[in-house]
């Protein structure tokens, strides 16, 4: 990774539009769910499925395959909507979502749909499990480096949860270099803005006093995406990560920093208003300034 | 009697048995770290973690033979258990161990999610379950341990009787691809099996047969560790002139449904032993059978919604009434009711 061109970022940002449009077309269909996280995290889902990962949508359990783990499984309506146009399964299949006999489940259920590695939603456990998938990857190399990648997204509202920490002191321990740790740091949860529920302070430096190698970068910029994943890939003594400032229901002016928008669903007008929105957007949805 | 088709142990019913230190006696905890590490040898895909607690667990003979697949995580037994979720994601056959009360106690969400939902073939080793842990106290006494993985779909919950059949339960378990939950006590305890007696996952097997076939008067259904008292008081019973005949189910789920209709139908009367607690335990799991299939007047002897206490183990089983004579309490009552 790394370099990656202009025509490909101009690329992934129609495509990270488009998916934008599953999600709230979805989300408004099945009358709940999550849906500024969602938003919020969709260049980066993107960028992992249509330019970051190794990994095959027609033969979703090729065994060298990248491993990807949503950890806030709440905000699967994102994923569901990246690996739907990514061609895992169709995306009609999307307006399913949260019904009976779906094999979107309203958190993600491993074994219903394809690309699905883990069951989520119950928060804390996906870097342990992360974890687990690095030391299998590492015994089945003999020990070799190897240069297959687990990716696992968590929420910053969830490393509120202390099992997180458990596993973040166990990556560095074993010194998992091929373990990605992405941080989606939109400021809210559900009761409110993370700092006001339960400050999380200066996430940076807590990774780093964990030894695990730590960059921050906005996550809605291709270019800065690309960079982290690529320097991230490079590090072979400790375990990554990156920590995403992002806007939670980036895309949708309406629904953008709210926390309200963290567990709900569109209505129909608001849905309309937003598709109408992110179609004049096209590819030109703006990505933040870091402070 | 006891059943002579089984290979038992020759001399379970001499005198001081349980007590004295003349007998072999060793605990549970112990079969499952032998099985670990031969299993280790056969199967280079098993994998084993510990929670800081490797010696007590007895995960420290594998650890020794092949400290590349043993994982130390410290005191984090959630993360411990998820973790084992993401080696048994990429084929791996994952043993977690610790005491029972942590897990499956304090993970039991992150067990629910990862393992049983995910239908990953993680092994919980649970040591320390039942009022055997003694000094230790209530705390550490898990007590509850079979009723929170008996409600989890997928999951198979085993509760060997002796080292043999805990050593047993270890290989067959390394051979299935079933999130299992293996239920282990501290203590040392006496050696009903020997390695001929056979085992199968999910099959329950008659102890002491009953010494008029035609006439049962009470059948006697135990688990784990305490079936040795469930044994005593039914040879004691024998003697008295009452024909008795125990079954020992060392698998609570899938449990054997065939073998406690019948025993019920043989006997009209039924008597549960465990130590545990009686809310959602074997006796329990008996009962949801048996009503609906064949209802039976039924005793339950086991821990009455109460946290243990720090003791002797064989003082508690007297304390909270499951020893030998609550046993012999129970099947007298019981018989009333036929």
């Amino acid at each position: 990774m790394g370099n990656i061109s202009d025509k490909k970022v101009q690329e992934l940002r129609e495509k990270a539009n488009e998916i934008r449009q599953s999600i709230i077309e979805s989300l408004t269909e099945a009358g709940s769910g999550h849906t500024a996280g969602s938003l919020g995290m969709t260049d980066i889902f993107t960028y992992l499925y249509f330019h970051g990962m190794k990994q095959d949508p027609k033969n979703p359990d090729w065994d060298d395959r990248d491993l990807f783990i949503l950890s806030n499984g709440h905000i699967c309506p994102g994923l569901y909507a990246t690996l739907a146009h990514a061609e895992y399964f169709p995306v009609e299949e999307l307006m399913t979502l949260r019904k009976l006999g779906s094999r979107l489940q309203g958190h993600p259920h491993r074994g219903t749909l394809p690309g699905i590695e883990t069951s989520s939603g119950p928060l804390g456990s996906g870097i342990s499990q992360g974890i687990g998938m690095a030391l299998s990857t590492r015994l089945n190399g003999a020990g070799k480096t190897s240069d297959r990648f687990i990716y696992c997204c968590v929420g910053d509202g969830e490393l509120q949860e202390g099992q997180n920490w458990e596993a973040i002191l166990m990556g560095a321990k074993y010194k998992l270099h091929n373990l990605i740790v992405i941080v989606d740091r939109n400021n809210i949860q559900i009761d409110g803005y993370t700092e006001d529920v339960m400050p999380l302070n200066d996430l940076s430096e807590k990774f780093e006093s964990f030894n695990w190698h730590v960059q921050e970068i906005d996550g809605h910029n291709f270019e800065m995406i690309d960079d982290a994943i690529g320097q991230a890939q490079t590090i072979f003594d400790k375990p990554s990560v990156i920590i995403v400032n992002t806007v939670p229901g980036k895309g949708v002016s309406e629904f953008e920093r709210l926390p309200e928008w963290h567990g709900k669903a569109p209505s129909k007008e608001e849905a309309e208003d937003a598709l109408k929105n992110l179609r004049t957007l096209g590819g030109k949805i703006k990505c933040e300034q870091l402070d | 009697m006891i059943n002579k088709d089984l290979k038992l142990n020759t001399d379970l019913f001499k005198e001081d048995f349980g007590a004295s230190e003349g007998f072999d006696k060793t605990p549970t905890r112990n079969g499952f770290g032998d099985a670990l590490a031969k299993a280790g040898e056969e199967n280079e895909n098993i994998v084993a973690l510990t929670a800081d607690l490797s010696e007590s667990v007895r995960t420290h003979k594998f650890a020794q033979a092949f400290p590349e697949r043993f994982f130390e995580v410290g005191i984090s037994e959630q993360n411990m258990v998820s973790v084992a979720s993401g080696l048994a994601h990429q084929g791996k056959i994952p043993f977690a161990a610790s005491y029972a009360v942590f897990s499956p106690g304090r993970n039991w969400e992150q067990i629910r999610t990862t393992i049983c939902y995910n239908d990953q073939p993680v092994k919980i080793i649970g040591s320390h379950s039942g009022l055997l842990t003694g000094p230790d106290g209530g705390t550490h006494q898990a007590l509850e341990d079979i009723a929170i993985t008996r409600v989890l779909p997928n999951m198979v919950v085993i509760s060997p009787c002796d080292y043999q059949e805990a050593y047993k339960a270890t290989m067959a378990m390394s051979e299935t691809s079933d999130p299992t939950y293996l239920r282990l006590s501290r203590e040392k305890t006496p050696q009903i099996t020997t390695s001929d007696t056979p085992f199968e996952i999910g099959k329950a097997v008659t102890l002491f047969e009953a010494k008029d076939t035609e006439k049962v008067d009470v059948g006697i259904i135990a688990t784990g560790v305490i079936t040795y008292q469930a044994l005593k008081a039914a040879q004691k019973l024998e003697d008295d002139g009452l024909s008795v005949k125990v079954i020992n189910i060392h698998t609570i789920k899938p449990l054997d449904e065939k073998a406690i209709i019948e025993l019920a139908k043989e006997s009209g009367a039924i008597v549960t032993v465990e130590e545990h607690q009686i809310a959602g335990g074997l006796g329990s799991a008996v009962s949801e059978v048996l009503s609906k299939n064949q209802p039976t007047p039924q005793e339950f002897v086991g821990v009455k919604d109460i946290y243990g206490e720090s003791g002797n183990g064989f003082e508690l089983y007297e304390h909270f009434e499951v020893d030998e004579t609550a046993i012999e309490k129970s099947v007298k009552e019981v018989i009333k009711r036929k």
